[in-house]
């Protein structure tokens, strides 16, 4: 029955998840801290900190934490499914029937017009994500003294690779982090 | 293994590797499968990946997840699409299964903080290096309209943090306008 429960509640969470990362966490709060009190305020606020350092979506990243917190491991597999179904059901309809109509002009016309936005959003997402490193917070609040020196060379240089060499965005992951931890241990 | 298996392979393969280094949100992963499915494998074209992920966007779920199921379906089907679910999701299912059971050793890490203070930079370097190549093709076009989304929707974004779904309804409202428009003066059929 709470397998049942587990499922529901995250496929809730799934479809109504619009817009992907932090979109998600009212959510979650919501239906997994005051609806069902599966989770403790504390123990959500160490979610998103634990989400960040981990890869992979919030939603399933809760999903598979709360499984496992309730019923183990096979919670974990039922709830993670329970998110991703939405995603899965919706997505199929809207690829079949994308795939189905792209050559009408009028398909083709929306879907052109929507890249520009986008590349906006991409580039949302990546200003907030700079502010976060060069000034450990993402508002867009500007702080001089705050300039994180280590950070901003680590991205000039991590661009300049990507510019110059072409260099798989994985390596640049691996070999930041690797910086990120010998620099910063010394410092 | 018979082509088609390969395939599927090859797919579950490269979204798994993908999904095991998204971090820092799900856009990550649009420079990550441009590199992988356009550039390495040449399955999908640089342009089109940016209308599957506008697709993979106007639908609820992690951006993650939806691109993803868009490329596999794209790529191999129905088969294609459950596949490439799979690998998207098999990463942080199994790393976070690890993680709740020593998740008090991690959080409080100091070592685990350095790793990710010096990832954060190099993120913000990949999703800048992909705005830039994304931004230039846009511009090049040419097309006035689609410049004016761009700017408008970065504004909109980034000062007014209008919501996704809104600016994506309203880049599709005016690409059906811009669109109808020219059907009507017989520019396009």
């Amino acid at each position: 029955m709470i397998y049942l429960q587990l499922i529901w509640a995250f496929f809730r969470i799934g479809l109504l998840s619009f817009g992907g990362g932090y979109a998600v966490l009212p959510m979650i709060d919501q239906i997994i801290v005051d609806q069902y009190g599966w989770m403790t305020a504390q123990q959500f606020t160490d979610i998103i900190t634990i989400s960040q350092m981990t890869p992979g979506p919030i939603a399933i990243n809760a999903a598979t934490f709360v499984g496992n917190q309730l019923l183990g491991v096979p919670g974990g597999i039922v709830a993670t499914i329970g998110v991703c179904l939405p995603s899965l059901i919706i997505v199929l309809a809207l690829a079949y029937f994308y795939f189905k109509y792209q050559n009408l002009a009028l398909v083709q016309g929306v879907v052109t017009a929507m890249r520009p936005a986008v590349v906006a959003l991409i580039a949302s997402a990546g200003f907030s994500i700079i502010l976060t490193a060069f000034f450990g917070s993402g508002e867009p609040v500007i702080q001089l003294g705050h300039l994180n020196g280590v950070s901003v060379a680590i991205f000039l240089v991590s661009l300049f690779l990507l510019r110059r060499f072409k260099l798989d965005p994985t390596y640049i992951i691996i070999i930041t982090g690797i910086i990120g931890l010998v620099v910063y241990s010394i410092l | 293994m018979t082509r088609e298996k390969a395939v599927l392979w090859e797919l579950f393969k490269s979204t798994f590797r993908i999904s095991m280094f998204t971090f820092g949100g799900g856009y990550v992963i649009v420079p990550m499968m441009q590199k992988r499915f356009c550039d390495e494998l040449g399955w999908i074209e640089r342009d089109e990946m940016l209308d599957l992920v506008a697709i993979a966007q106007s639908a609820p779920g992690p951006i993650a997840m939806n691109a993803s199921i868009m490329v596999g379906y794209r790529v191999a089907g129905l088969y294609g699409a459950l596949v490439t679910a799979l690998g998207t999701m098999f990463p942080p299912l199994i790393i976070m299964t690890i993680v709740t059971y020593i998740y008090n050793a991690i959080r409080d890490n100091a070592y685990v903080g350095y790793v990710m203070l010096g990832m954060e930079a190099g993120i913000a370097a990949i999703i800048l290096n992909v705005v830039f190549d994304m931004a230039a093709g846009i511009i090049k076009q040419g097309n006035i309209v689609n410049i004016i989304v761009l700017l408008l929707s970065l504004l909109l974004a980034i000062f007014y943090q209008v919501n996704v779904v809104w600016l994506l309804l309203m880049a599709a409202v005016i690409g059906f306008i811009q669109t109808f428009i020219r059907i009507q003066r017989g520019e396009i059929e």
